[in-house]
């Protein structure tokens, strides 16, 4: 299974995922997929490091798909953090990301 | 309603002060998550899953237009322009950052509240029934008890670290409006047949995945016993609660696991060394925090009564809505107010800034300035002449706040779920939306008449499921959403713990199956004034089977 290292930003709690130049970006779009063991290995320590530094808490692991090329969380409630809450589309992620033409 | 005397002030005072250092220590690095996790939630600060999130007391779910008003502008400063009222009386904020924190802690403090004790291994908010001080069947205002109980426990260093949180709730009617025997311990103020005041003592209450109904173990307890004899109780469950598993640490599970007579006669012993020691209360301080909550001085407003019979006349909607949402006063002149929170097709409990600021400014001007949060998510105004009543409800109607669904299907009790909190495991906002919409009709909601629903997003129950008339629990099966149905709860003085119906439903089903419960009802009771409740007591749950999953349930 394909993952994403996710975690919540301790100055402001945000939602985040890390990217292949160990960048927290507060999308999922381009955050660094883990496709082996290895590259596996290199988040949970890049994950480690992080919590260390204190730049970020609650640090996770999670199942990602792709889908046409976008990256999916397998999991309900880390779509949700992807997104922003289901019930309010005016807040999160989806409200401060989506693009112009789809406003 | 209470003040910050000097000590208070300075209490939370130096609280903001040592959390601001706290906090300023955890950003630069100085101390370490591990360490700095307790402290941040002792002052009420949890991570979910967007952002942190801020939770609030409300002491007894009171407050002034100016705490209210306060509370609006932390929203618009320092959150996303709304607040959460929850079932515990608070409110919560969803996006504060933790740098923000400690200034939403000053601001609060300036308006004498704060966040302590709303987390941790402690005893937390003091909830009451909000209808205090203006029910017409209340026998004393439970309100003054709430706040002994708030000063005694707060920042008592022998209950910082109890086995698990303690949750403690008050009420003076016999009509329990406080969910009493769902908590750790419920006090039901009452009169003995001297006059005097004193209180049913519960304990051992709880939802949560272990759902119990409290024991009585005191009939009554004279009101100078209060503190002494909760001592005795803390004492034994702060000794043999258990520590080695947090699920099996609430205060319920000993009181099972030791069986009430043992669990009573420890009590006894423990309060025989309390009872005549500092923990007393003297008549004077009893009567000094009394004061406090001295009811406003209500002029007789009987114009309100003819005025109000040609209005509701003239317009149904105002009609349905002082049927449905104002309530009897100990004054026959005046009304208490529930505003609905749940607007068809809304969110449970949310609010935002600018109803904040509406109905601060409604209570300052018709309702003596004060306001309460429910347990059920709603804010009441307890004190309303009839005569200001359609200038109350003209000025909610313009803010999106007079729905008139107080107590029926549209009602909904749900916690954040998945949508916000890092614990659930599938939504509940959603569902509630769902099902508020199906029943959108408030004609046919009156029809089918009192009837609750709860909704939690997990075994936690921060939705009172256990205890909805129909409850709905959300768990993740498979990678999915599904939704459990109980039957028959009730969080009042005839509580009782629903009970499963039978294999759960997608969410794509779950309106559905609500609305079969609601048809079956319907079609059974024996006429309208029995409610569904009185129903299902009546017949139990096999009807109920038959109409959600056929008759081959009764071989199941």
């Amino acid at each position: 299974m394909m993952k994403v290292l996710t975690a919540n930003r301790l100055g402001d709690g945000i939602a985040v995922w890390l990217d292949a130049n160990g960048r927290w970006l507060e999308q999922i779009d381009n955050a660094l997929i883990a496709r082996h063991d290895d590259a596996v290995a290199a988040l949970e320590i890049a994950g480690k490091s992080a919590f260390n530094k204190n730049i970020v808490v609650d640090v996770a692991l999670i199942d990602v798909e792709e889908i046409d090329g976008e990256i999916y969380p397998v999991r309900l409630r880390e779509r949700i953090r992807a997104a922003g809450p289901t019930v309010r589309a005016d807040l999160g992620k989806q409200a401060e990301f989506r693009p112009a033409s789809a406003a | 309603m209470y003040r910050y005397d000097e000590f208070d002030h300075d209490f939370v005072q130096q609280r903001v002060a040592q959390y601001s250092d706290q906090v300023e220590r955890r950003l630069s690095g100085e101390i370490t998550e591990d360490a700095f996790k307790p402290l941040r939630l002792m002052n009420g600060v949890y991570l979910q899953l967007h952002a942190y999130m801020l939770r609030v007391a409300i002491p007894y779910g009171t407050l002034n237009s100016r705490q209210m008003r306060r509370l609006a502008r932390i929203a618009r400063d320092y959150d996303k322009g709304y607040g959460h009222f929850t079932t515990r009386q608070n409110i919560q904020y969803n996006w504060p950052k933790l740098s923000d924190t400690p200034k939403i802690l000053e601001e609060l403090a300036e308006v004498e509240m704060h966040a302590i004790q709303t987390s941790g291994n402690c005893i937390r908010n003091v909830s009451a029934d909000h209808f205090s001080g203006a029910a017409a069947d209340e026998v004393a205002d439970p309100r003054p008890y709430a706040e002994i109980l708030r000063q005694w426990s707060s920042n008592h260093p022998e209950y910082s670290f109890l086995p698990r949180k303690f949750k403690i709730a008050v009420t003076g009617a016999e009509r329990d409006r406080a969910a009493i025997q769902v908590h750790d311990i419920g006090l039901h103020l009452k009169r003995d047949d001297s006059g005097a005041l004193g209180f049913a003592v519960y304990v051992g209450g709880g939802q949560g995945r272990t759902p119990m109904i409290a024991k009585k173990i005191r009939d009554f307890l004279p009101e100078e016993h209060l503190l002494s004899y909760v001592t005795a109780i803390m004492r034994v469950y702060n000794l043999h609660g258990r520590r080695d598993n947090k699920y099996k640490a609430r205060i319920k599970i000993l009181v099972h696991e030791t069986g009430t007579e043992e669990f009573v006669s420890q009590i006894e012993a423990e309060w025989e060394k309390l009872k005549d020691s500092e923990l007393k209360l003297p008549a004077s301080d009893l009567a000094a925090i009394a004061s406090y909550f001295k009811p406003p001085e209500l002029q007789d407003r009987p114009e309100g009564w003819s005025g109000l019979a040609s209005a509701k006349k003239a317009d149904p909607g105002f009609a349905a809505w002082v049927h449905q949402n104002v309530t009897p006063h100990h004054h026959p002149d005046y009304g208490v107010v529930t505003i609905s929170l749940k607007p068809i097709g809304g969110i449970p409990g949310d609010a935002s800034d600018s109803q904040m600021e509406a109905v601060a400014d409604i209570a300052e001007r018709y309702g003596h300035d004060e306001i309460r949060v429910s347990h059920e998510q709603n804010l009441v105004l307890p004190h309303v002449a009839f005569a200001d009543l359609e200038k109350v409800y003209r000025a909610l109607l313009d803010v999106e706040l007079a729905t008139a669904n107080a107590g029926l299907v549209s009602d909904i009790i749900a916690c954040p779920g998945l949508d916000y909190c890092a614990l659930a495991n599938a939504r509940s906002i959603n569902v509630a939306q769902d099902i508020s919409n199906r029943f959108a009709s408030l004609e046919r909601q009156r029809e089918i008449g009192e009837l609750k629903i709860k909704i939690s997003g997990c075994i936690n129950a921060c939705g009172h499921h256990h205890v909805g008339h129909i409850g709905i629990l959300g768990v993740e099966k498979k990678g999915a959403e599904l939704y459990q149905i109980t039957l028959g709860g009730s969080g009042d003085e005839n509580t009782s713990i629903g009970q499963i119906i039978g294999r759960g439903f997608a969410p794509e089903e779950i309106t559905n199956a609500v609305e079969t419960i609601v048809e079956t009802y319907l079609g059974l009771r024996e006429n309208a004034d029995e409610n569904f409740l009185a129903a299902y007591r009546r017949v139990g749950p096999q009807p109920f089977k038959d109409a959600l999953y056929g008759e081959t349930s009764k071989a199941a």
